[in-house]
């Protein structure tokens, strides 16, 4: 493992860095396209736009999902919003104020060049899901409409109702389709990527479970681009889908690509509470709701009153109080932490009293029931199917949860790891984020990944190397698909006591006492004894049921749980190491008087890359280097 | 907090593809009303797993209705008895105590039993990847307001742009017919002018590719559309009938 990490961030001012690269890159010859393999792990907004592109191109796609069907990748939950710089509401929008709002929204954390890039890119994202037939909401007039989101003083987001995820995976999906149809991807549904395979140092291919027949498969390519999402079930209760894990991620770190940031996760401050010791995950609720509805809790501590019998003199809007500026649209960090401090002041409401009111019945008086349905009618009708309660006529109760992982595996420029021929897009990667994520640039991201940036950098990467053949009989193959079915009879063999899920509730438990919104050194050492002692506990004492050669959901699960295991315990450490608050990452010991995030500059703008070694785990420092923005203090006040 | 509720379960099991499948009953004592139903499938899989016994599969992922991996027929209705609710956002409130309830797969030539409550639905993707998109490479459009669209349309696209690919509209269907899922996306890309350039080519595509993958042909008894959990409109397979005919005139 390098000791040091390069960025490769081009030359030149900011605003010229991506055509310079672009203008200095080795391209590959049409003819010669067809001749590389490249595999897709993950069909996402990043995957699916990756594959359908790079297959466009003329390259030979293999791609994988562990859905039935890529059209379920969990980018189809997303409901908000995508943002871009078109800046059609005329409200003072450019793509350097994009650039800063997600840098600043990332409380300075982020590479200046990756984001400036996400930022050039996002007009083209809108226009070709717009050519693709997305059916973004529109004006009257028959022009696309935008509505605001968190972090944000211009209107710059897209969106198709409340189901702009679905939306542009489903166009990412079809292109995909087109090319699955005319040959030029082959489909992989229902395999699950278990490995990554080296050869002399590069990445050429993959080791695979068919879950439907349990063969592990091995499949050989010129690069892998690993586009498998982010890691919030390591909480288990948190709003992302029920298989979305980090294995395929994890694996390829213990093959030596550096894990980033991986305490940067993101607390999404409106989601359904829990309900009870069955609840299986968490729904959330957009963040476009917070532009009419209104966040308080009641000023009397234990008020047990019904909502409406609280007069307004008797409720505490709190963000409109601290946050006049901004309002209800704080950045989700700040909005989940002021959520939590209110509950742990005793102000919580509902059965749990882990809970705040989202109240719309001022929006609905001024603006009427039947605009409010039109815009957050479905969001509505989910509410009220969960819940049993109707929230035209009673606030919604929400409180935070895990949403999103902004750490992930360390890329370059590029996009590519520290290992070779490996590139990470999307969620899975930690690049453009920092340390808190703005509601709406995730769709960005995944498709400004896959449709307009690894186009260009996986063409540089093939130019620029000769990649000898290498099929799956190489000995590296035989190697690692060894090293997959050993695990799997592992998990079998125990026969234990305790079940996959007994064991990832607890620890999620973990995690969330100690590794969740707020984060103390104490709290940080014993997380990481009680995650030891439960991984240890866990590969003594798990109970797999069934087989290894038919479906066997509970043998998928346990497979992605010891992962979990792993990761929840860097995730600790990288908390522990990281002295000061920032963004998501929230350090008691480092706060203001009135309970702000300090974070510290001088000790801490770096990235923080953690090494694999049979010794352990090794913190490397890539430092950021801020040319153009000038670190302040964040303030939404 | 709520009471606990007793419920019977009579599921299907079925070890494979081949395998004979039959019913067995089951019974959750400590059942909840917030609970989901995929909740309760959950805590009977802990029970049978405890008791030495192979858990029940099913299809499920990000269990808010939208990613269309959930399905199972609930006391003879696919999805269940709440309407417009994929069966993942069905709660157990809809439920009392003492309560039975039969669990099906979805049932249909095109899509076989893998196990138990798991079927294979990858006709659909065929289906789509026959004609269901609009062939435009990435990089290559124009500005995105250089098409206005009428409101009206728009909203009309999303309407049928909404569906999740389930199957509950082959599970219903006497025939096992994929109208339903097939129109949705016809009627979706026929309403915008970016759809218009392979109009006649997509519908005669995606119609052809229904029948080769086995599924029936629609005889208008609607069952689709009262189980669909996002309400599309079998107007939609009017529209299909429409494109197709009039592709057909050349």
């Amino acid at each position: 493992m390098k000791s040091v990490l390069d960025s490769k961030i081009p030359s030149g001012p900011l605003k010229e860095k991506w055509d310079n690269y672009k203008n200095g890159i080795k391209l590959v010859n049409p003819a010669n396209k067809r001749k590389h393999t490249v595999l897709v792990v993950g069909t996402g907004l990043a995957g699916g736009s990756a594959a359908a592109t790079l297959a466009e191109l003329g390259y030979k796609v293999k791609s994988f999902c562990i859905q039935d069907s890529p059209r379920r990748a969990h980018s189809i939950a997303a409901q908000g919003g995508i943002n871009a710089a078109k800046n059609y509401p005329n409200d003072g929008d450019t793509v350097w104020r994009l650039f800063y709002d997600t840098v600043k929204g990332g409380d300075y954390r982020s590479r200046e060049a990756n984001v400036h890039r996400l930022a050039q890119i996002s007009n083209n994202i809108i226009d070709q899901c717009v050519a693709q037939g997305v059916p973004f909401a529109r004006e009257y007039g028959g022009l696309l409409d935008n509505r605001s989101f968190g972090g944000a003083q211009v209107s710059r987001t897209f969106y198709a109702r409340g189901q702009t995820g679905q939306q542009l995976l489903l166009g990412a999906y079809q292109s995909m389709s087109r090319q699955i149809g005319l040959g030029n991807i082959e489909m992989f549904a229902r395999q699950e990527m278990l490995d990554l395979v080296l050869v002399d140092g590069k990445a050429r291919g993959i080791i695979t479970r068919n879950l439907v027949t349990g063969e592990i498969e091995r499949h050989s390519g010129d690069a892998v681009l690993l586009c498998t999402g982010g890691y919030g079930n390591v909480y288990y209760l948190s709003t992302n889908a029920k298989n979305s894990n980090v294995t395929a991620a994890w694996r390829c770190h213990k093959r030596g690509a550096a894990f980033a940031n991986p305490c940067f996760t993101q607390i999404h401050p409106t989601c359904i509470p829990v309900s009870g010791d069955y609840q299986s995950k968490l729904t959330l609720m957009s963040e476009s709701l917070r532009n009419d509805g209104r966040v308080w809790v009641p000023k009397k501590q234990g008020d047990t009153r019904k909502p409406r019998d609280i007069p307004e003199a008797e409720r505490d809007y709190y963000l409109e109080r601290r946050y006049p500026s901004f309002g209800n649209l704080v950045p989700r960090d700040v909005a989940s932490r002021n959520a939590k401090n209110a509950c742990d002041e005793g102000k919580g409401v509902g059965e749990t009293k882990l809970a705040v009111y989202l109240d719309f019945a001022e929006a609905i008086t001024r603006l009427g029931k039947d605009a409010i349905a039109a815009r957050y009618g479905n969001l509505f009708e989910m509410y009220e199917r969960i819940t049993g309660e109707n929230p035209y006529e009673t606030p919604m109760r929400m409180y935070p949860a895990v949403h999103y992982t902004m750490g992930g595996l360390w890329v370059d420029y590029e996009l590519q790891s520290n290992v070779e021929g490996l590139f990470v897009l999307g969620e899975a990667n930690f690049s453009d984020h920092g340390a808190n994520r703005l509601g709406a640039s995730a769709l960005m991201q995944g498709l400004a990944d896959g449709y307009f940036v690894i186009p260009y950098t996986l063409g540089s990467y093939l130019a620029s190397n000769e990649l000898q053949k290498v099929d799956g009989s190489h000995a590296a193959f035989s190697a690692a698909e060894s090293d997959a079915k050993a695990r799997v009879e592992k998990l079998l063999s125990i026969q234990g006591t305790k079940t996959v899920t007994e064991y990832h509730r607890e620890l999620g438990r973990i995690m969330w006492d100690y590794v969740g919104m707020s984060r103390t050194e104490e709290g940080l050492k014993k997380a990481i004894a009680e995650i030891t002692a439960l991984r240890e506990d866990f590969w003594k004492n798990v109970l797999v049921p069934g087989e290894k050669t038919t479906m066997n959901k509970n043998l998928e699960f346990a497979g992605r749980l010891a992962d979990f295991l792993e990761l929840g315990e860097l995730m600790a450490r990288d908390a522990l190491e990281r002295q000061e608050s920032c963004g998501g990452h929230f350090r008691e010991e480092y706060q203001s008087e009135d309970g702000e995030a300090m974070r510290n500059d001088d000790l801490f703008t770096y990235v923080a890359a953690w090494a694999y070694s049979e010794n352990g785990h090794t913190l490397i420092k890539e430092p950021l280097e801020y040319e153009s923005i000038k670190l302040t203090t964040r303030s939404y006040k | 907090m709520a009471e606990s509720m007793n419920i019977k379960l009579k599921v299907w099991r079925q070890a494979g593809p081949k395998a004979q499948g039959r019913f067995e009953t089951y019974t959750v004592p400590d059942a909840n009303p917030h609970m989901s139903f995929l909740e309760l499938l959950d805590v009977l899989n802990e029970q049978l797993i405890k008791s030495g016994k192979d858990p029940i599969e099913f299809d499920h992922d990000c269990r808010e209705g939208i990613c269309g991996s959930c399905g199972v027929v609930v006391d003879g209705v696919a999805h269940g008895p709440q309407r417009r609710t994929a069966c993942c956002q069905l709660h157990m409130r809809h439920y009392k105590d003492g309560d039975t309830i039969v669990v099906e797969p979805w049932r249909a030539e095109a899509f076989p039993i893998i196990k138990d409550l798991v079927v294979d639905r990858s006709a659909f993707d065929r289906i789509i990847a026959a004609g269901g998109f609009v062939s435009v490479n990435a990089g290559s459009a124009q500005d995105a307001n250089c098409l206005p669209i009428a409101k009206t349309a728009a909203d009309l696209a999303m309407d049928f742009a909404a569906c999740i690919g389930c199957g509950a509209c082959v599970a219903a269907c006497p025939n096992a017919s994929a109208s339903l899922f097939t129109a949705a996306k016809i009627s979706h890309l026929a309403m915008l002018p970016q759809g218009a350039p392979e109009r006649k080519s997509r519908v005669t595509a995606m119609v052809n590719q229904m029948a080769e993958e086995g599924f029936g042909d629609c005889s208008n008894h609607a069952e689709c559309e009262a189980v669909c959990p996002k309400g599309i409109s079998i107007s939609t397979i009017a529209t299909m009938r429409r494109e197709y005919f009039k592709a057909m005139l050349g």
